[in-house]
């Protein structure tokens, strides 16, 4: 950064200070949920808000794992030692994520690399069709798709809610990006060279569009933690709630414990934000190499 | 004569990259053409008939009636008002801030930007109902922060009572939806001000040009694209607001949109309910209304 | 980028681990077979008439009635009942922000639950009346149906005689006021302690003392959802004797002038809000907290454990008393909205489930262990003996039950059957939101009406 010889406008100062303030706004909810996980009954039903809790205490979480139970896990007629529910739906979270991911990655690398690099019929329609469906909110097919998870005997399970994110064609869109930055040269050698179609794809194009693919799982990983829309439809059992999913009925039943909620978002939201730190480089590489070609 | 065999071996090189290409793309498709397109056609036919929860099957053909009658339903007509001023607002103000923030931040230093970045995206990560719970505890009418705050401040005198009236519930619902979009703008608008020429904005500053002019002039349109692309990810996730009005305010307060009332038409149980032909033709008008939006984005992308 | 793919397939194997369960995991209601409990149950001389044997597996869906939300209460009770019968019950909490539309997807997708626990206004007038339920009546003989209370029978009953719910409990919704903020604020001299009543004049008087005393809201017309508002209802019909509908239970009568003089007067009044951010849960939880001083959405559950914190009968967190008190009237004497709650039965199309689900409502609801069923909803039953066993007995060390008894003179009509009764739900809440902001109550109140007696206007 050579550009410019480093003057302390005022314009900047302020800027500073606005941001320092913003900063603070964007993290207090976060700040909020965390020591209201923490704070006993009495600091939560103040009449005035309590700042920082007058004692440290865990009930909050002891009563969210004494609410409900389910069993660990289940595999077929295996059953697992029974947990706390909230430690389940953790459980169910991840695998749906980790499902949602892999799946996605897979395919969306595929597809991207057959939308960018291959000139067959029907591409253009294929492409086009793939960007109007980007936006598409999951309420419009609410209705159709629940009768057809209900005709694939898939509702109630997780793969009901891991199957339209695999769909959502946002990861196609994404790959196809990274593709387009694949030479075409090393494509036409490779073919010289007599390699076959998948080989020319798993050695040459997987290793040149990692960071992008790398990018998608987290993004879906994220995504696919976050989502509630189609848990909310098609999970109706509580062994298989989310942990997304499970805070929301916790928040719907008639007696309600904001110290309870606070912990069951903490729960939630805990995990997924240290994944986000861990993987967090990566993460900014990724969307900003697909983006700038976009 | 001489041109047959070229012909026919470009006919070949074609069905061999057509046959390759959709190999890739199989297990992709089946997922798309299952889980989004299929339903979409499903949810275009039904549109047409008076399906409902208690009838089996797709019910009788009735045309264009449901369309005609969502025409005269207020409650729709506000729903799609409501959804329309949420993308109308959010989708500007997000671009803005976070080229604003954006521009304040890329020259810090590595941590410091890290950090600053990882803040603003924080609330996309926590997830959207972590975020609405606390939101809903901090907007609360007798005992939430901001009428603390405000009242503290001798900004307000009595409560507000922010989720519970029209006149401030739905830009609640737009101010929450903002904190959870503009971390990926950020980060992606702070590469795309790291990428600008370096050279070029430098022969514009030795001929004298002010911060603003180089700004406009040479930065503005090298970021053009991911302005585009932020468009896009914006627009998309403006129409993901249902979580938030579900749990925040269940489309009361003046908040209702398109996203809610279809699951409120479907599932609530009215009078209504169940109204699935009525449901999907809500579904067929939102749809029309984001593939317009999607094209005339990607238009502009083309023409740039 | 190595290391991450890495650490990324790694997580992906602890989660395939993890995942078997995720991916196995199919409804439970399909998936009986899993099952080796020991026999079924067609020896039982009180299994109801079925064809061929009872399932292994049923699924339960309650709504949180009383401790019937309560996981480490119902298991309880179903585990008597597996141990009994060899049917094993999975369980499923509803709430009632989003149980309806949970039911209404799952009869979508042809997954409805075998048994489900919730009152007539459902069970019968909604999915009874669309023929998803199945017709209990054969499990009533002429003694029960002697036993059963016969008002609540009849609010179980279709036209056509089809019984869609079996009852076990009922109550009457009262209101609840803080008494020790109502003594600070000199209000308590206007509530009638004895017999649990007070009259609207004094209602208002004491509203403005507590407005004077804390200069804030002190009672919320809560109105963001359907849930809790037979409180709103009851407050606005008693305050100066109204109806809600006809007496046939044909139509909405609600802009009866009495009920909108009650709506003005609620509406001039300071210490009273019409809050679109809360519901009739909420409400409680602010009552409960002590922002509130009253709240409308009250009965004897609540009174027993207050949010169902489990924090103490009758005091509020920070150990305030909380008095139960009838909704006031021009006389004092009103008309309570009653709740009645027992179980349907979903036709799903397999009679051993429709069989094992009737036999676990014979055991719930007519038995020697109906007492325990009853105990756990903290309600009073809708009976006074069951299969011999005498119900009239089980609150008589209860102070708080036997006090509560003063109020069950009042039980008004169960109108909670009238034709188009979701829709009338959805309009008067939506009406509050209305009146609330400003809109003209008399307008408001008709337009809505106008709805909820034609349904069929809309879309």
């Amino acid at each position: 950064m050579k550009s410019g010889v480093k003057r302390t406008t005022p314009y900047k100062v302020i800027s500073i200070i606005i941001l320092v303030i913003l900063a603070i706004l964007f993290l207090f909810p976060l700040y909020w949920i965390v020591t209201g996980a923490f704070k006993p009954t009495t600091d939560i039903y103040a009449s005035q808000p309590v700042w920082w809790p007058s004692e440290w205490v865990t009930s909050n979480f002891e009563k969210l794992f004494t609410k409900r139970s389910a069993p660990l896990f289940e595999i077929g007629s295996l059953v697992a030692p029974t947990v706390p529910a909230a430690i389940r739906w953790l459980v169910n979270t991840v695998f749906m994520s980790v499902a949602a991911m892999l799946l996605t990655c897979i395919t969306a690398a595929m597809a991207g690399y057959a939308l960018a690099k291959k000139r067959f019929v029907g591409r253009t329609l294929l492409f086009s069709l793939i960007i109007c469906a980007m936006a598409l909110p999951k309420q419009v097919i609410l209705i159709p798709l629940l009768k057809e998870m209900s005709a694939l005997k898939l509702y109630g399970s997780l793969w009901a809610v891991i199957f339209p994110t695999v769909g959502w064609p946002f990861g196609v869109f994404l790959m196809k990006q990274f593709c387009e930055g694949v030479p075409g040269e090393m494509l036409e050698a490779a073919r010289i060279d007599g390699a076959s179609e998948a080989r020319t794809f798993t050695q040459i194009v997987v290793p040149l569009i990692k960071p992008g693919i790398g990018a998608l799982a987290i993004f879906t990983f994220i995504n696919s933690w976050n989502d509630y829309f189609m848990q909310l439809v098609m999970l109706p059992n509580s062994a298989n709630f989310t942990i997304s999913l499970g805070i929301a009925t916790l928040q719907g039943e008639s007696s309600v414990d904001t110290g309870l909620l606070m912990a069951g978002a903490a729960l939630a939201a805990v995990p997924i934000i240290i994944v986000f730190l861990i993987f967090q480089k990566y993460f900014t590489q990724g969307i900003t190499m697909g983006a700038v070609k976009g | 004569m001489a041109k047959a065999p070229k012909h026919t071996m470009s006919r070949a090189l074609v069905r061999r990259e057509t046959i390759s290409g959709y190999l890739f793309l199989l297990p992709s498709l089946i997922f798309f053409l299952g889980f989004v397109v299929f339903p979409m056609v499903y949810c275009i036919i039904l549109s047409l008939t008076d399906a409902n929860m208690y009838t089996e099957g797709l019910g009788n053909f009735v045309g264009l009636e449901n369309f005609i009658d969502l025409w005269r339903d207020s409650v729709f007509l506000e729903a799609l008002k409501n959804t329309f001023i949420i993308v109308v607002v959010s989708v500007p103000t997000v671009c803005a801030f976070s080229l604003w923030v954006s521009s304040a931040i890329y020259k810090l230093k590595g941590p410091l930007l890290s950090a600053f970045r990882c803040i603003f995206y924080l609330p996309v990560v926590t997830g959207s109902v972590a975020v609405t719970v606390v939101w809903k505890w901090m907007f609360d009418n007798y005992t939430g922060i901001f009428n603390f705050v405000l009242k503290g401040t001798g900004l307000i005198d009595k409560n507000i009572n922010w989720l519970g009236d029209s006149r401030f519930a739905l830009w609640c619902i737009i101010l929450i939806l903002f904190t959870t979009s503009v971390g990926q703008p950020i980060v992606l608008y702070v590469s795309a001000l790291g990428n600008v020429d370096a050279t070029l904005v430098e022969a514009a500053k030795v001929d004298g040009a002010t911060d603003l002019q180089v700004f406009w002039r040479i930065k503005w349109p090298q970021m053009m694209p991911t302005t585009l692309y932020i468009l896009v990810i914006t627009t998309i996730n403006s129409f993901q607001c249902f979580a938030l009005i579900q749990l925040l305010t269940s489309g009361g307060s003046g908040t209702n949109t398109v996203m809610y009332y279809i699951y409120y038409t479907a599932f609530k149980l009215t009078e209504q309910s169940g109204h699935f032909g009525y449901a999907n033709a809500m579904g067929v008008i939102l749809a029309i209304f984001i593939g317009l939006l999607s094209a005339l984005q990607f238009k502009l992308a083309k023409e740039k | 980028m190595k290391k991450i793919l890495a650490l990324v397939l790694s997580l992906a194997m602890v989660a395939a681990l993890a995942s078997c369960g995720g991916g196995s995991s199919k409804p439970a209601a399909s998936s009986g077979a899993a099952n080796s409990a020991p026999a079924a149950s067609g020896d039982k001389s009180s299994a109801p008439a079925a064809s061929g044997d009872s399932a292994e597996e049923i699924t339960l869906w309650t709504y949180p009635i009383g401790d019937w939300g309560k996981e480490d209460v119902v298991k309880g009770l179903t585990d008597a009942f597996t141990a009994e019968t060899g049917i094993k019950v999975n369980v499923e909490y509803l709430d009632y922000t989003n149980g309806d539309d949970k039911v209404n997807s799952a009869i979508t997708a042809k997954n409805a639950p075998d048994v489900i626990m919730e009152g007539p206004e459902r069970l019968v007038a909604n999915w009874g009346a669309n023929g998803y339920m199945v017709d209990l009546s054969d499990l009533m003989d002429d003694t029960d149906k002697s036993e059963i209370y016969e008002n609540v029978l009849s609010a179980c009953t279709n036209s056509e005689g089809a019984v869609y719910e079996y009852p076990l409990v009922m109550t009457a919704h009262c209101m609840a006021v803080n008494l020790d903020a109502f003594k600070e604020a000199g209000a308590d001299q206007y509530l009638d302690l004895t017999t649990h009543t007070w009259t609207t004049e004094n209602f208002i008087k004491a509203v403005d003392a507590l407005y004077a005393q804390y200069g804030d809201t002190v009672a919320a017309v809560y109105c963001a959802g359907q849930g809790g508002d037979q409180g709103t209802r009851a407050l606005v019909n008693n305050m100066y004797g109204g109806t809600f509908t006809n007496a046939d239970h044909t139509a909405y009568t609600w802009d009866d002038p009495a009920n909108i003089k009650a709506l003005e007067q609620l509406k001039s009044m300071d210490g009273i809000a019409f809050d679109a951010s809360l519901a009739g849960g909420d409400e409680i939880a602010k009552f409960y907290q002590g922002t509130l001083k009253m709240a409308f959405c009250w009965n004897i559950a609540q009174q027993l454990n207050p949010n169902a914190a489990d924090t103490g009968a009758g005091k509020t967190i920070s150990g305030d008393e909380i008095a139960f008190m009838s909704f006031p009237s021009e006389t004092g004497e009103s008309k309570l909205c009653g709740g009645i709650w027992g179980f349907g039965v979903f036709n799903n199309g397999d009679d051993g489930k429709i069989a094992a689900a009737k036999e676990f409502i014979k055991y719930m609801c007519d038995s020697e262990h109906t007492a325990d069923a009853v105990k756990a909803a903290n309600y009073f039953a809708v009976r006074d003996t069951a299969e011999g066993t005498d119900l009239t007995g089980i609150w008589a060390d209860n102070e708080i039950m036997k006090e509560y008894q003063v109020l069950m003179p009042y039980l008004g009509d169960y109108y909670q059957v009238t034709t188009g009764w979701a829709g009338a739900r959805t309009a008067w809440w939506n009406m509050l939101q209305k009146i609330g902001e400003g809109a003209d109550v008399t307008e408001t109140v008709q337009s809505y009406m106008a709805e909820a007696n034609n349904p069929t206007t809309e879309g």
